[in-house]
């Protein structure tokens, strides 16, 4: 299916998800969308990187706080509209994506995932000791009473917000998948050098990989101070983001653009029914779980098992 | 522009490379003319892959030019170089593991050959033709672990040859294959020699080096030692010494 099909189709769905979310009109089910659909968001971004060209980010946190932190700093200069923060939190995190790939490009495996997580500190270092945004204390966000646009709940609107965004970032990595950067993305992760024999411009494809993945990371991050209203280092860089967006995609399967979706969906609402039931803190060690079942059951997650059966 | 000496297709002038205090070729002098077909043989360690990693832009030379088609290769990327018609085949084979063999050899025409645009029907008949050619055509959507070692190498030549190169570098495409499959490989090459494509085979099998090619050229340490018609070349007492000691 061409990507001119596929998009009204998705919209379609993204329609009646949140149609039935207004239906049943309890502010929770947005609380706890949101979060599944900024999984979606960040585990197919994750993807675009990790999946599609096996680079092994653990900086998910570092992008996903400079979109957050983005938003804190201009809440306090002048308060913009979601949307037009979500493309300042983009821009930004697409930026630092670019820098990171740069400046990583001659490292593979686990030396470019050291180099992330080391992104991730520095950034939360730099956050914690600007003032501006709150420093180590945090800072508050007073979040409208009502939605604009459509009405009810503030939430509401914060969860469309992600759910347009998750479909914007579905729909990328589907295109990328089917096209010609696709096929280039690959052969990155199966072999550099038989991929510069071949033509491919490793470097420049890293670059995109790296700067379109850490920008929608950063877009996700944009609206994260509305809904938490508050936040502080501590909980923007969590490591839950990272291992999460991570475990997610593994679960799914990193092959297609529907694995990250399928573990977002399966884990986020699994952590979240298990933070409402049982408890907060349980949350890590049901992802934790599920991944090592996946890995020695699945080891190319939901996707490839199924794709194992109709071999 | 200088006149470059016979239009040669390949001109390596001075080329030098050292890994530390290591010198692993000095002041190399390679001509190859279109259409020919040059061996290139040396012991282990002698250099051989060096050179092709420094012709190809795998590796940067500190001393020396290389000259493709009259241009000077400098500061040229791999990737810049297989567009310009320089393919090369690796010694160990390398596949894209997670791509079908047709996929394989659809990266390069997506890459090499077409300036834009995605894969199409065309492309696709093109794949069919090149694994046709190699006879793989009814592996194309087979993952290159399902292929024995000698399909494994006929896909890696069937992928340099996508890149539609004027120039192949063939590095060891026989090594450890069976002297049916050697004989495979080198009417392989030749056909493709046949069609217009000037081949440098770096290679150990003699008997194979010595039927495939109209030159012979031997590394010996990073220098190069002879250069010449082949039978005259490994009766050359350098080259006598080089293989078999004093």
């Amino acid at each position: 299916m061409s990507t001119g099909k596929f998009l009204p189709l998705i919209l379609f769905v993204a329609a009646l998800v949140f149609g039935a979310a207004r239906w049943i009109d309890n502010s929770y089910v947005f609380f706890a969308g949101y979060v599944v659909l900024q999984y979606i968001v960040l585990a197919t971004a994750w993807n675009i990187l990790g999946g599609y060209t096996g680079y092994v980010n653990f900086g998910t946190p570092a992008f996903l706080a400079i979109g957050a932190y983005a938003s804190v700093a201009l809440y306090k200069l002048v308060p913009l509209p979601i949307p037009l923060l979500m493309l300042i939190g983009g821009v930004l995190s697409g930026v630092v994506g670019l820098g990171t790939g740069y400046l990583t490009l001659r490292l593979r495996g686990a030396f470019f995932s050291i180099a992330t997580l080391a992104l991730s500190v520095v950034v939360q270092t730099l956050v914690t000791n600007w003032d501006f945004v709150g420093g180590s204390r945090g800072a508050y966000i007073i979040r409208p009473m009502t939605a604009p646009l459509i009405g009810g709940g503030y939430i509401d609107y914060l969860c469309l917000v992600m759910l347009l965004l998750a479909v914007a970032s579905i729909v990328i990595a589907r295109a990328i998948e089917s096209s010609k950067l696709g096929y280039g993305f690959a052969t990155i992760r199966d072999d550099e050098a038989a991929a510069e024999a071949s033509g491919v411009p490793t470097l420049r494809l890293k670059l995109l990989a790296t700067t379109l993945s850490g920008a929608l990371m950063g877009m996700a991050g944009a609206p994260l101070p509305y809904y938490v209203t508050y936040l502080d280092p501590a909980s923007g860089f969590s490591l839950t983001y990272a291992v999460n967006s991570i475990a997610m995609p593994l679960i799914g399967g990193t092959a297609s653009w529907i694995g990250p979706i399928l573990g977002a969906v399966i884990l986020g609402t699994v952590q979240q029914l298990v933070t409402v039931t049982i408890s907060s803190a349980a949350n890590l060690l049901i992802v934790g779980l599920i991944l090592v079942g996946f890995v020695i059951v699945a080891p190319n997650g939901i996707v490839g098992l199924v794709r194992g059966w109709r071999r | 522009m200088a006149a470059v000496s016979e239009a040669a297709l390949l001109e390596v002038r001075a080329l030098g490379k050292r890994f530390g205090g290591f010198v692993a070729l000095e002041a190399i002098d390679l001509e190859v003319q279109p259409g020919e077909r040059v061996g290139l043989i040396g012991p282990n360690g002698s250099g051989k892959s060096t050179l092709v990693n420094c012709l190809c832009g795998t590796l940067r030379h500190e001393l020396g030019t290389v000259r493709f088609e009259g241009r000077n290769l400098a500061g040229l990327k791999a990737h810049e170089r297989t567009r310009l018609g320089l393919a090369r085949s690796f010694q160990l084979p390398r596949p894209f593991g997670s791509l079908t063999v047709a996929e394989n050899v659809l990266v390069p025409i997506l890459y090499a050959v077409q300036a834009r645009g995605n894969r199409t029907a065309a492309t696709d008949a093109r794949c069919a033709e090149l694994l046709g050619m190699v006879g793989l055509a009814d592996k194309s959507r087979k993952l290159p672990r399902d292929l024995t070692q000698i399909e494994m190498r006929k896909l890696e030549l069937a992928r340099a040859m996508a890149s539609e190169p004027r120039l192949l570098i063939a590095d060891e495409a026989m090594a450890g294959l069976s002297h049916g499959e050697v004989d495979d490989i080198l009417a392989l090459l030749l056909r493709m020699n046949q069609a217009g494509v000037t081949v440098i085979m770096i290679e150990h099998i003699m008997r194979a080096v010595l039927h495939f090619s109209q030159r012979l050229v031997v590394l010996v340490a990073g220098r190069k030692i002879a250069d010449g018609a082949p039978q005259e070349v490994v009766r050359n007492p350098e080259v006598e010494r080089a293989y078999l000691g004093e």
